[in-house]
């Protein structure tokens, strides 16, 4: 819902009209808010979404808060799940079905992949299903709707940093070797992070009109998970096979964990397709977002 | 000078019909898609359903400090008006200029969280609602005290009884401070002490000067703080002008009132071969612009009959039942100067009887009329002959908005004095 392509503004012209008639206490030079039936194409409202800013916290800081009041093991929970995968995985995978796994042990090898993978997967289905379940808060308030699933990303940002402290242990264990490579590691996970609101933005906007999104979204995500290269290298697909395993974003982002923690080599291709790609699904994603928007509390 | 709010032709239009239409499916809208691709593509992927104004053309503009009522029945569209200029929902055609910020009271408790704490909530409550973090700090004390749950703020909402909940809950959003405030029937929740407090708290901001659109029910508290209000009804401006006046009109279209019966044909008036009908009616005070009966206005009941025997003594008796159809009181012509206890010859007859002004409480009222002969023989009565509303004027309750209790209202005269101090 906005009136021009940059966003609501003070429009200069009204400006200049209300300098002429300054009052005692001027309702022209506060902000004009001007509402009007938006067109086809909305404009993103960035402006809008930096004031708003400290809600995105706020949400953020509610989601992790209430996910493990009242629970015994607390946050204990962020890393069962990852390493509880890579047990099975390691067990299955690794020992009975001999994966291979590019000279690293498996154990180590599986957990560097599903470390972010868990973040991705759960950040892509809580902010898929985050509209729908703030409904209260889309019917009765107003605030930039993309703070919805851009909280439910950062929250799982937070386990993510959680299970991250095991990743540490498993390294000292398995020995790894650091090399400087690590420090690309903080824009791998803003990629990620990127990656998963795109998506998240796109779903949960479908899922508010579309409900069988929530259905399909666990569905998919499983599926997404095969096709990426977590509990396999790369390199056991045939190669002429590899280029359609690089459409998938998460394949070179996972890579890119794999190369910057345990000291691989970087697959700078890869790493460019799947940032080319990420940046493609999140402007697509706020768009689609944008423009379903003025919808949402009507159907909701 | 510019309006702070300026509404132009604003409409909504909602679509109707089958649940099914708003919840779609992928599969039926694909299936739909493959049956008549043309169809789909014109009609944009809708399904024809039946489509109804919310708001049409609505248009009105509001000047700072001004706090502006609206009232109608419910389904006017009064909430739909407020969400629009919340920017919740997006109009149809037409358009809002606001200048300023815009705090909505559309929900108490918006975004409450039944595991966190007291505090937490207010924190997250009023991050909703628009304040920022260093606001919400500054203005913590303040929140809590306004709430009486100092004890609390550290336990879990969920174990909050309700009342404490809703205090808590409309205390964070009472201490917005938009320039524009708009708030929705958040008042009609509660219990009495809540909803006293929270118009206490509207009178409040209005007098700080801020700009207030208060959708209500509650025509007192409409009429108390609001000097302008809008009467919306089907989705259009009705009226809108001065609250008083506005008021009354809503309320004089709204009540099922007889106010006035007439029989022209005398065989079918009611009666008997001895006396029959003409007309009764009500009439307020003449003079009074309002023309609505308040409890504040003297009116008059007149009773129109026929004799059709000569040398009747007759006397008119007139019984005054409220609501719970308690006789409030009973009244005759026995003492009435000009015919009590004269024949009456053949003809038409007026009996007119005042009801003073601070008698009657708010209400609905029915009369009951008797016709009586030599006053102990009654030949005629008549069963709710008239209905009417008295309504509250707003006047002579100071800040309460409460019911007034009591079958009856006067106005009392009271004194005080100071009898001594307690030294002595």
């Amino acid at each position: 819902m906005s009136e021009n392509i940059l966003g609501p503004v003070a429009e200069p012209t009204s400006a200049n009209q209300s300098q002429a008639q300054a009052q005692q206490r001027d309702p022209h030079e506060l902000p004009v808010v001007r509402i009007r039936p938006s067109r086809k194409w909305v404009a993103l409202n960035l402006r809008d979404l930096w004031s708003y800013r400290e809600l995105l916290y706020f949400l953020t800081w509610r989601d992790v808060k209430v996910r493990y009041k009242q629970t015994a093991f607390g946050a204990a929970w962020a890393i069962i799940q990852p390493i509880f995968s890579m047990l099975i995985f390691a067990l299955f995978f690794g020992k009975l079905a001999g994966m291979p796994s590019d000279g690293i042990p498996y154990p180590i090898f599986a957990f560097v992949g599903l470390l972010p993978w868990t973040f991705f997967a759960n950040a892509v289905t809580a902010s898929g299903n985050s509209l729908v379940g703030s409904s209260n808060l889309i019917t009765k308030v107003y605030f930039p709707r993309m703070i919805i699933p851009g909280a439910a990303v950062a929250a799982g940002l937070v386990d993510f940093a959680i299970a991250f402290m095991i990743l540490a242990l498993l390294m000292a264990y398995y020995a790894v070797t650091v090399t400087w490579s690590i420090l690309l590691l903080p824009l791998l996970v803003i990629l990620t992070a990127v990656l998963a609101v795109g998506v998240g933005m796109w779903t949960s906007a479908l899922n508010v009109k579309y409900r069988d999104v929530r259905h399909a979204l666990p569905f998919l995500v499983q599926l997404w998970f095969f096709a990426t290269p977590i509990v396999y290298p790369t390199s056991i697909v045939p190669a002429k096979w590899r280029w359609l395993m690089a459409l998938n974003p998460m394949s070179g982002i996972i890579d890119g964990y794999r190369a910057a923690l345990l000291g691989r080599e970087f697959d700078i291709r890869g790493l460019l397709t799947s940032t080319a790609i990420t940046v493609v699904l999140l402007v697509y994603g706020a768009y689609t977002f944008r423009r379903m928007e003025k919808t949402f509390a009507d159907i909701v | 000078m510019t309006p702070i709010i300026k509404v132009e032709n604003l409409s909504k239009q909602y679509r109707i019909g089958s649940r099914q239409a708003s919840y779609a499916t992928l599969r039926t809208s694909l299936a739909e898609m493959a049956r008549a691709p043309m169809k789909h593509l014109r009609r944009n992927g809708r399904s024809p359903a039946e489509t109804i104004w919310a708001l049409k053309d609505v248009s009105f503009e509001v000047m700072l400090g001004e706090v502006v009522g609206i009232i109608g029945r419910n389904g006017a569209g009064k909430s739909t008006l407020l969400k629009i200029l919340s920017r919740i929902t997006e109009p149809t055609s037409g358009g809002v200029d606001l200048h300023g910020r815009v705090g909505s009271l559309l929900e108490v408790g918006t975004g409450f969280h039944a595991e966190l704490t007291g505090r937490e909530n207010i924190y997250l409550n009023g991050a909703i609602l628009g304040m920022k973090k260093t606001e919400i700090d500054h203005k913590f004390d303040e929140i809590v005290a306004f709430a009486e749950i100092e004890r609390f703020i550290d336990t879990a909402v969920k174990h909050y009884s309700s009342g404490m909940y809703m205090r808590l809950a409309f205390s964070v959003a009472a201490h917005l401070e938009p320039e524009i405030l708009l708030v929705d029937e958040v008042l009609a929740v509660g219990d009495s002490a809540f909803q006293r407090k929270c118009l206490g708290k509207m009178g409040d901001v209005a007098k700080e000067g801020r700009t207030v659109l208060f959708v209500s029910h509650n025509m007192s508290a409409v009429q108390s703080l609001c000097k302008r209000a809008i009467w919306l009804q089907d989705g259009k401006v009705k009226k809108d002008g001065q609250s008083d006046y506005v008021v009354a009109q809503y309320l004089k279209n709204r009540t099922d009132s007889t106010q006035e019966k007439t029989w022209d044909e005398v065989e079918k008036a009611p009666g008997n071969e001895l006396v029959r009908l003409r007309s009764v009616c009500i009439l307020p005070e003449k003079g009074n612009a309002i023309d609505i009966l308040s409890v504040r206005t003297p009116f008059t009941i007149e009773v129109d009959y026929v004799t059709l025997k000569e040398g009747m003594r007759l006397n008119i008796s007139m019984l005054l039942y409220n609501q719970e159809r308690t006789c409030v009181f009973a009244s005759t012509t026995v003492d009435e100067t000009k015919w009590d206890g004269k024949p009456f010859p053949l003809g038409l007859f007026r009996s007119v009887c005042q009801i003073p002004g601070n008698l009657l409480n708010e209400g609905i009222y029915s009369i009951a009329l008797l016709i009586v002969k030599d006053t102990t023989l009654p030949i005629h009565s008549e069963e709710d002959a008239l209905v009417f509303e008295v309504h509250d004027d707003g006047s002579g309750r100071g800040d309460w908005y409460g019911k007034w209790p009591g079958v009856v209202r006067p106005n009392l005269e009271w004194h005080t004095d100071f009898v001594s101090s307690l030294d002595s």
